[in-house]
């Protein structure tokens, strides 16, 4: 096969430091191995790299002139560009419609760019879309399942899909399943049967147990309750330190965005306003007390100013 | 990857569409002995209209009519629809970003469909023979066979241009394509030689590829000809399959680009 190996050989115990270049840098020894590993794997191009991306969209409330013409377009991106390190844990964040999902969608070849290009490991999704998805897994916000079919025969039927054979798959799932608090004997039941929050774990068991390289996360956890949510986060950043998994997750949870993961993008209206861990977005929203949520308000709009009105 | 790895792979993988399918008509039983039921019940109906002019041969010729195309409409509405019905259910973006050919999926359910197809069309043929006391003695079972195999062809191809649809437009897609298997069933002589069309519909029975399937068909069934000597047909609907199932499958990838470049894909989130 000619997956991009990323397991072996890779440990990524400590925290990733990103500079404000954007290059992630370690320091030590650790820093060596990882180099070598990354030099091992390939030739160190970043897992994902996205450049100049665009993306229109026929404006929902725009009329067409004439049959032949175009209804009136928006720009759901705008010439987004930013890289996200192999091992990394990549997290977007921005308003509702800013274009985090159409961004998912990209990268996993279910949309076309209309300008810009993204390589995944330096495959490009538009030109070789069949080696992408090797590389690639998604969990989207809307659980997508046979719903009158049980949890381990839609689990099955995804093995099939990724090549898996039925008895690693099941060893896989059990195993992911009970690190995120789900007992493996409801597997029986019709996914229709299961709560949002149970189908959204089964979802992500689903997206990691295939191992991709890349790892697309849109609100992962969302519906899911404080504790399911920590399993979650748990088992994403077990998937990263021990098999070197790189992640891009889009959150509406500023706190989950600020455990886990290691450099942050602000989406607003289609283009990435900043970039930073989180505690550098902390800081260039005005010093080291403020939190991500405030980085957040100020880059995406006039800051928050309802306490200031008094009201 | 060596390209047997790869091939053994699509495979497995056309199997797991097969496979997820029948699952899915499990489930479905209940709907299942619905349809069965109707699809029975409406062969009788047409046979007993034969039953009434007191001609047995004319009898086997609508019952041979009657589940020549049930068969072909389900190959036709499964291959069709696998695209609308994922879309239905939600799982249409999974599949699309899963690392499977399209050809392979398009595959795997167009196997679920034959397999299912002669499935039901089996129990039919079983139930009309006992029902009107049929003896099948005088028929050429192999040329059949062979004529049921080889007209599946064309109709897959047809199926993979129709499966695109929905993804071009949501309900139209499916609209059209009801139609365009009801104008089928209107010009391929199914219950009645082709020659009783009006003179300006004929040409359309021409260019339908089940009018050669039933023409073959009942040759085999009534008058036990042999393959050698139906060679006209089946040549007819080997070649409309070699160019029907390309076709019918750039259409589709046709299709796909353009869903991919206008957003159709998505259901929501
Ligand atoms: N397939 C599509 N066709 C038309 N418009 C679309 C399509 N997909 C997204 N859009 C529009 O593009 C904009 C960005 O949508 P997107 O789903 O990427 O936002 P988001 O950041 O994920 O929002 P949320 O936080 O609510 O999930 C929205 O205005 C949306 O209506
Ligand atoms: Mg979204």
């Amino acid at each position: 096969m000619d997956r991009v190996k990323n397991s072996e050989g890779r440990k990524v115990e400590g925290r990733l430091e990103a500079s404000s270049t954007g290059t992630v840098e370690r320091a030590g020894p650790e820093r060596e191995s990882l180099v070598r590993a990354a030099e091992a794997m390939d030739d160190g191009r970043p897992a994902l790299k996205v450049d100049g991306l665009t993306k229109r969209f026929p404006r929902p409330e725009g009329k067409r002139h004439g049959f032949w013409r175009r209804r009136p377009r928006f720009a759901a991106l705008a010439a987004v560009t930013f890289a996200v390190e192999r091992g990394e844990i990549f997290g977007l964040i921005g308003m509702n419609g800013s274009g985090k999902s159409t961004l998912i969608r990209i990268v996993s070849t279910l949309l076309v760019p209309d300008e810009g290009q993204v390589k995944v490991f330096g495959v490009d999704v538009e030109g070789e879309p069949a080696r992408v998805r090797e590389l690639i897994n998604r969990v989207a916000v809307d659980a997508a399942f046979f719903k009158v079919l049980s949890g381990s025969e839609n689990l099955r039927y995804a093995a099939r899909l990724y090549g898996l054979a039925p008895r690693v798959a099941r060893e896989r799932y059990d195993g992911l399943l009970t690190r995120i608090g789900f007992d493996p004997k409801r597997l029986g039941d019709q996914v229709k049967s299961l709560s949002r929050g149970e189908r959204q774990k089964v979802a992500a068991t689903r997206a990691l147990m295939s191992a991709p390289a890349l790892l697309l996360l849109d609100e992962p956890t969302t519906g899911l309750d404080p504790r399911s949510k920590r399993e979650v986060q748990r088992v994403i950043r077990e998937m990263r330190d021990e098999a070197g998994t790189t992640v891009l997750l889009t959150t509406h949870d500023m706190e989950e965005a600020e455990r886990l993961c290691d450099r942050v993008g602000i989406l607003h209206e289609g283009r990435i306003v900043t970039i930073g861990t989180p505690a550098e977005l902390g800081e260039r929203a005005g010093g080291r007390s403020r939190t991500l949520e405030d980085a957040f308000l100020k880059f995406t709009g006039a800051e928050w100013l309802g306490e200031e009105n008094g009201g | 990857m060596s390209i047997k790895v790869r091939a053994l792979r699509e495979i497995w993988c056309s199997i797991g569409f097969a496979e997820r399918n029948f699952m899915l008509v499990k489930r479905y039983a209940g709907w299942e002995a619905v349809f069965l039921t109707y699809t029975i019940v409406s062969a009788l109906t047409i046979g007993l209209i034969g039953v009434a002019t007191g001609d047995q041969r004319l009898v086997l010729y609508l019952v041979v009519g009657a589940v020549l195309w049930g068969y072909l409409s389900i190959l036709f509405h499964e291959v069709s629809e696998c695209i609308a019905w994922e879309r239905w259910e939600g799982t249409l973006e999974y599949t699309f970003m899963a690392p499977v050919k399209r050809f392979t999926q398009l595959m795997g359910n167009a196997l679920y469909a034959i397999t299912y197809g002669l499935g039901r069309a089996g129990v039919q043929l079983l139930v009309c023979a006992l029902f009107f006391g049929i003896s099948l003695a005088g028929a050429n079972f192999l040329a059949a066979a062979v004529v049921l195999v080889i007209s599946s062809l064309p109709f897959l191809g047809l199926g993979l241009a129709c499966a695109v649809l929905p993804l071009l437009s949501r309900e139209r897609g499916s609209q059209a394509t009801h139609i365009f298997q009801a104008l089928i069933l209107l010009v391929s002589g199914v219950y009645y030689d082709v020659s009783v069309l009006p003179a300006w519909l004929r040409p359309f029975s021409v260019v339908s590829p089940a009018t050669y399937t039933l023409r073959a068909m009942r040759a085999a069934v009534l008058d036990g000809v042999g393959v050698a000597a139906l060679g006209k047909e089946l040549l007819i609907l080997v070649l409309s399959g070699v160019v029907l199932i390309p076709l019918g499958f750039a259409c589709f990838v046709l299709g796909e680009r353009w869903a991919k470049r206008t957003g159709k894909l998505k259901i929501e989130g």
